[in-house]
Formats: C-alpha cells, sequence, structure tokens
C-alpha cells in the first residue's frame, strides 16, 4: 500500500520543486503583494472620489473572483511572460487586495489625534504619512501580511493551471508515473503543514508582541 | 469594441449553460458541509473535554495546513485506493474537499464567536441552572451566531472562489468550460465572461449574509463595539494557527 | 438590629434539622499558584443574612463564586441543606460528584451579578420566564404571570417587553434580580450588585433589595460596599483579610466596635 520506497524517491523531486517553485513564487508575491496593497491604500485614502471608487470596484472584483482565472487569462493574453513570472505577478496582485484591506485597517487604527497633530504641525501631507502613520499602522499590519502570505502560500498549487511546475503538480506526475499516488500526495501535504504551521504560530506570537 | 462584446454575449450563455451547474452544485454542497464542519468541530474546541479539544484541535491544523489542492487530490487519487472503493466521483470529491478545508477555517470562527461571547452570560446562564443544552440553545448560540456572521461572510466568498478547482477532478465548472470557450471567442471574452459570473455569484452570496448579519445584530442590539470587532476578526478568517481570539470567556 | 425580627434565624430552623443552609468546611481554592481561600470554614443558617467585607482581593467574590459552581474548590467541602454541592465524603474520601447531582442542587442557589449579565438576545421578560419555562419546566402562561408579578415588584412591569439595552444600569439590575427571584431560590448570592452603577441609580436597586429582605426568608450572602445597605439588611457581617474570616458580628457591633485593627481601618476607609 504505502511504499517507502516511493515516498524517499519522491522526496528530492518535490522538495526541489518547492524550493524552486513553490517558495520563490511565495516570497516574491508576497513582497510585491505587500507593496503594491500599501500603495492601493494609500491611493484609496488620498485619491478624489471620482478615481478612488473606480479603483476600489476593480480591487472588489478582484478579491471576489477566483484567482485560477486571473491566472489563465494573464496566461493566454500575455504570451511573452514565462509561466513564472505570470504566476508571480497574478499571485502579487491578487493578493495586494487583501493585504489593502489590511493596511486599510491598520490606517484606521492610527487615533485622529495623529493626523492633527501632524497638521498642527504643519508636517507636508507626503511627510505626515511617511514619518507618522505608516510607521504604527504597518506595525499594526505586519502579522496581519504575514497571515495572508501563508494564505497564499497554500494556493500556490494554483499553478497547476498554468502548467508551473510546482510540487503538487510534481506529485500528481510522480504518481502517475508509479501508478500510486499516496507517497508523493502525502509527502506534499506534510510539506505544506511543515511549513505552514510553524510560521502561522510565529505570526501569531508576532500579532500579541506588536499588540501593545 | 462591437465585436468584443458580441463575443462576450457569445462566451456568457455558453458558460451559464454549461459551466453554472458544475460551479453551483460544488458551492452550495461545499457551503452545506463547510457550515456543518465549522460547527461541529468549533463548538467542540470550545467545549469538548480535554481529548475532544486536542482532536478537534488537530483536525483543524490539519485541513487549514495541508491546502485545498492537496486535499482534493488526495480524496480523488488516493482514497479510492485506500479504502478498495470506487472513487467518489468528482461531484462528491469536490463537496467534500471544499466543505472540509473551508470547514476548517469556519471551526476557528465558530470558536472565536463562542469565545466572544461575555464570560457572565456563561455563568449566568450557570447560574440559572440551565443545562448545557439550553444554555447554547437559547443564551449562547443566539449571541455567538451574531458575531460569527461576518466571518462566515467571507468564507463564503472565499468558497465560491475555491469552487474553481474542481476542474481539477474532472468537473465541467466555469473556469474549466471559460477554457474551452476561449477557443472560440478569445480569451478575454471567454474570461471576462467567467469572472463575471463568479463576481455575481459571490456578491451575491455577500449580500445574503450581511442581510442577516444586520438581522441578528438588530436583534442583540450590538453595540458598534462588538460589531467592528466581529468584522475585523472576520478579515482574519484565513489566518493561520488559531487567530482570531475574543477577550474573555469561559467554559 | 435585624430588620425584620420573624427572621430570627435560630427559631427558624426549618424542616430538616439542625442542618445550616450553608457549610463552608477547610474550603480551600487556588487560582495558579495563588491561594485564594485557605482552609475556610463557616455556616449559614437557614434564613440568615450574611454580609461579607474586606479589601479587594480577600476572597468575598471567589466565596460566592464557588457556591455558584462557577469556580471548582480546590480542596474541602461546600454543604448546602446539609446535602454535598460538588463533593462529597465517602469513607473518608473526597470524591467529585457528576455533573447532573451538582445541578439538583445548584437550583437551590440564585445570584444577582455586578455586571447585571441580561441576555440581549431576549426582551426584559423573556429573561425572566426562560429559566422556569426552560430549567424547571413551567408552562409560559405560568411564568410569564410569575414575571410580571416580580416585575411589579421591581417597578419595571411597564417595560415588560423592552429590549434590556434600552434600559438603564440601575433598571437592569433590578431586572436580574427579578430574573434570580424567579426560580424561587433558597440561596440568593448578591455580589457587588451596586458596584457598576451611577451613584444615582444605586438606591432604586438597594430598596428593592430591602424589600426583598423583608418580604422573603430567603438566606442571602451579600458581597457589598455599601455600608448601609450592610446594616439595614444583615444578621452577621463577616469581616474577610487574606482568605480568611478575621473576625465577624452582627452589623451594629462591627460597625460601632470592631475588635480587629484591619476591620477598623477597612471601616474607616469605606465609610
Amino acid at each position: 500500500m504505502f511504499e517507502t520506497e516511493l515516498f524517499l524517491e519522491a522526496l528530492p523531486i518535490l522538495v526541489v520543486a518547492f524550493l524552486k517553485v513553490t517558495l520563490v513564487v511565495t516570497v516574491a508575491s508576497s513582497l510585491l503583494a505587500a507593496v503594491l496593497g500599501l500603495v492601493w491604500a494609500i491611493a484609496l485614502r488620498e485619491l478624489p472620489g471620482p478615481l478612488a471608487r473606480p479603483l476600489a470596484f476593480v480591487l472588489d472584483f478582484i478579491r471576489m473572483t477566483p484567482l485560477p482565472v486571473h491566472l489563465l487569462v494573464i496566461y493566454y493574453a500575455f504570451t511573452g511572460l514565462s509561466p513564472m513570472t505570470v504566476g508571480i505577478l497574478v499571485f502579487g496582485v491578487h493578493y495586494s487586495t487583501y493585504m489593502a484591506e489590511s493596511y486599510r485597517a491598520g490606517i484606521e487604527s492610527i487615533r485622529k489625534g495623529q493626523w492633527e497633530a501632524a497638521k498642527a504641525l504643519s508636517l507636508p501631507q507626503s511627510r505626515t504619512w511617511r514619518a507618522v502613520i505608516l510607521p504604527q499602522a504597518v506595525r499594526n499590519t505586519l502579522p496581519s501580511l504575514g497571515n495572508w502570505a501563508i494564505a497564499m502560500f497554500k494556493d500556490t498549487p494554483f499553478l497547476i493551471f498554468i502548467s508551473v511546475p510546482e510540487m503538487v503538480t510534481r506529485a500528481r506526475e510522480f504518481g502517475g508515473q508509479n501508478f500510486s499516488y499516496i507517497e508523493a500526495m502525502s509527502l506534499a501535504g506534510l510539506l505544506f503543514l511543515l511549513a505552514s504551521y510553524p510560521t502561522a504560530v510565529l505570526m501569531q506570537k508576532l500579532e500579541k508582541k506588536l499588540a501593545y | 469594441m462591437v465585436e468584443f462584446l458580441t463575443d462576450l454575449g457569445t462566451a456568457l450563455p455558453r458558460l451559464l449553460a454549461e459551466g453554472l451547474r458544475d460551479t453551483l452544485l460544488s458551492f452550495l454542497g461545499g457551503a452545506v458541509l463547510m457550515v456543518l464542519v465549522a460547527v461541529v468541530l468549533g463548538v467542540s474546541m470550545h467545549q469538548g473535554s480535554r481529548w475532544l479539544r486536542v482532536v478537534a484541535r488537530v483536525v483543524v491544523e490539519f485541513f487549514r495546513g495541508t491546502s485545498l489542492v492537496v486535499q482534493l487530490f488526495f480524496l480523488f487519487y488516493v482514497l479510492p485506493s485506500l479504502t478498495g472503493m470506487d472513487s467518489l466521483g468528482g461531484t462528491w470529491t469536490a463537496i467534500l474537499a471544499l466543505g472540509l478545508n473551508y470547514g476548517a477555517y469556519g471551526a476557528e470562527v465558530v470558536r472565536g464567536s463562542l469565545n466572544a461571547v461575555p464570560a457572565g452570560q456563561w455563568e449566568t446562564a450557570t447560574a440559572l441552572s440551565m443545562p448545557w443544552q439550553t444554555k447554547m440553545r437559547r443564551v449562547i448560540w443566539p449571541q455567538a451566531w451574531a458575531l460569527m456572521l461576518p466571518g462566515f461572510n467571507n468564507l463564503m466568498v472565499m468558497l465560491v472562489k475555491g469552487t474553481a478547482v474542481v476542474g481539477l477532478v474532472l468537473l465541467n465548472d466555469l473556469t474549466f468550460e471559460s477554457e474551452q470557450v476561449r477557443r472560440e471567442v478569445g480569451t478575454w471574452p471567454a474570461f471576462l465572461a467567467a469572472l463575471l459570473i463568479y463576481f455575481v455569484i459571490a456578491w451575491s452570496v455577500s449580500l445574503v449574509l450581511r442581510r442577516l448579519e444586520a438581522r441578528a445584530q438588530r436583534r442583540l442590539g450590538l453595540g458598534d463595539f462588538e460589531v467592528r470587532k466581529a468584522r475585523q476578526d472576520a478579515d482574519q478568517v484565513m489566518a493561520g494557527a488559531a487567530a482570531p481570539g475574543g477577550s474573555t470567556g469561559t467554559r | 438590629m435585624p430588620t425584620d425580627p420573624g427572621h430570627d434565624p435560630t427559631t427558624d430552623a426549618g424542616t430538616s434539622g439542625a442542618q445550616p443552609r450553608v457549610r463552608f468546611e477547610d474550603v480551600r481554592k487556588k487560582f495558579g499558584r495563588t491561594t485564594v481561600l485557605e482552609d475556610l470554614n463557616f455556616t449559614v443558617e437557614r434564613g440568615e443574612r450574611v454580609t461579607l467585607i474586606g479589601p479587594s482581593g480577600s476572597g468575598k467574590t471567589t466565596i460566592l463564586r464557588l457556591l455558584m459552581t462557577l469556580e471548582k474548590l480546590t480542596g474541602g467541602y461546600i454543604w448546602v441543606d446539609g446535602d454535598p454541592l460538588t463533593h462529597d465524603r465517602r469513607d473518608g474520601k473526597r470524591v467529585e460528584l457528576r455533573a447532573k447531582q451538582v445541578a439538583e442542587v445548584r437550583k437551590r442557589i440564585g445570584m444577582v451579578f455586578q455586571q447585571f449579565n441580561l441576555f440581549p438576545n431576549m426582551s426584559v421578560v423573556q429573561n425572566i420566564t426562560e429559566a422556569p419555562v426552560h430549567v424547571l419546566g413551567q408552562t409560559p402562561d405560568q411564568a410569564r404571570d410569575h414575571a410580571l408579578d416580580l416585575l411589579d415588584k421591581v417597578g419595571l412591569r411597564h417595560r415588560a417587553d423592552a429590549h434590556p439595552m434600552e434600559l438603564s444600569g440601575g433598571q437592569q439590575q433590578r431586572v436580574a434580580i427579578a430574573r434570580a427571584l424567579a426560580m424561587d431560590p433558597e440561596i440568593l448570592l448578591l455580589d457587588e450588585v451596586t458596584s457598576a452603577l451611577d451613584p444615582e441609580l444605586v438606591g432604586d436597586v438597594l430598596a428593592v433589595l430591602k424589600d426583598v429582605a423583608a418580604s422573603t426568608d430567603i438566606t442571602m450572602l451579600i458581597v457589598t460596599h455599601e455600608m448601609q445597605f450592610a446594616r439595614d439588611v444583615s444578621d452577621r457581617v463577616m469581616m474577610f483579610d487574606g482568605g480568611r474570616v478575621l473576625e465577624e458580628a452582627p452589623p451594629e457591633e462591627i460597625f460601632s466596635n470592631p475588635r480587629h485593627e484591619r476591620t477598623q481601618k477597612f471601616l474607616e476607609a469605606v465609610v
């Protein structure tokens, strides 16, 4: 039933796919999402209504529609891009819409007095953001960003839709070639669990630590 | 532009006719199972005996930690060989994977909401000698329910989006069909049509849940503070490892 | 002097002979490593009104919560009418009782909390009828009639169908008192019931409680900082400090002539 040999055979294949694809996409997309999310959050606050409202709608639209379809449309529409690049871009943009919400909550959690104090000191708006608001907001937002990064990590198997050889794609291939899926699939699940659970616990600790 | 609209006009009815059914089936089945799993595991984690709490916690962390697609493939490829039975078929596999995966996230929502019902409410019910079922059904659940709806709202939208993977176990859902339609009408009209349908479904589901939420909260006369707190926790439904807490709580 | 001479606990021994209403025997309670109560022994007679006073952290509230089974005993026994509450002694061994047995004895006890704790998902009258219907098995009509009588007694009959959140704190607390009384408790625990109220609302609540004290023979254990109230309703005042009974005496005695220096200091600080 469960053959240790096959399990050991699958191990290097999956670990390599994990390091070369899953991890790379997660890290690159998380950074992209963290930056874009901040841009959206500030834009939604600073842009005049006629511009902010369409932006808010687009972000909502992206957030409420499935990531696999986003992957497919960009994959087919921009054939010049490598599938891996498509993956990083789409994951980054998709999760930036969630992270924008996290930033928004972080910014809203800053008391009005901070804005007023900055105004009373005649600080320019850009300086107010950079020196007063963002340092406080980002601190409040970090654990939430981390949690979205973990969620994104667990979504990376969606890359199977555009044939990027990430870990679960490899596991399915391996299962098909050896007529036995249990070893590779268990291993894939195990690797996800081993990577995501400790990170999640870490985020929780961070959240408690930053809470005051 | 005109051509684009014509193509969109071709794609939309095709998708509605051929892809909508499997998507909705996966969503509805998944939603029912999700709520069931969430309630059973969530109440166990909060109210169960020590060992039951541990078991429920392990199940939750397992399903949250191992990724939806892995679970889907496991049920599809591995389960039949493990049990010696026939495959469950795509639809049941999809419903089971979606319900278990999102139900595990939902369990945390249920647990957090039970925890957020003030300790005084639990204690007063005890002081009035209510048996556990009465306490739960009449006092605690109606209050926790109002607090868990924002979280369930977000999870339902996630679930709608999550159904896009069911094509991987050979269902002909919207995502799968949009790839077929693409060959006739081109990339943008085909996928945009799919996205529009997904958006309408997710938006409608969200609207229904917001209505329920407003009703439940009005009935409780919940203050702004509790509502805002519940919404904030709701934004963290996908967070790992026992995230949304709630301030006080006893068993 | 006791407000109601008809309540002299010594003449009110009741049916089951010499058993006191409540007896704490060698009760110990720890929270983590902190010992809150150490080998506590005292009894409360039938119909007696006992006020527990003492600095915060002295364990008064813990005593009420132990009696209401909201906290678990670390050691010792609590007896209600001679029946074990949570732990029994069998062949010299301390045995924990089953939840069902605990529930039976617990029904004789009611409690009013500092924070009122009305159920927000029910109207005022539903708050009161809920437990009589679903615990005691009264018919809804029966329970409602009784609830309306009780609301009359606390002066809130006209708010029967209001939502708890529409009431002032004082009104909420009066509903909470009615709710506890609806279970016909033999023992009523009052845990700092006026501490969360604005000063101008305290009077109404205390008036209701004095009325309850005068018109029933319910045994009461009271934790309060309202010394005048304690003087008016109690038969006995127990001064706690560091989880022990420092001294106990009838109110007129302890208030006018405390034996312990710490009692004296405490009374000077609160009066």
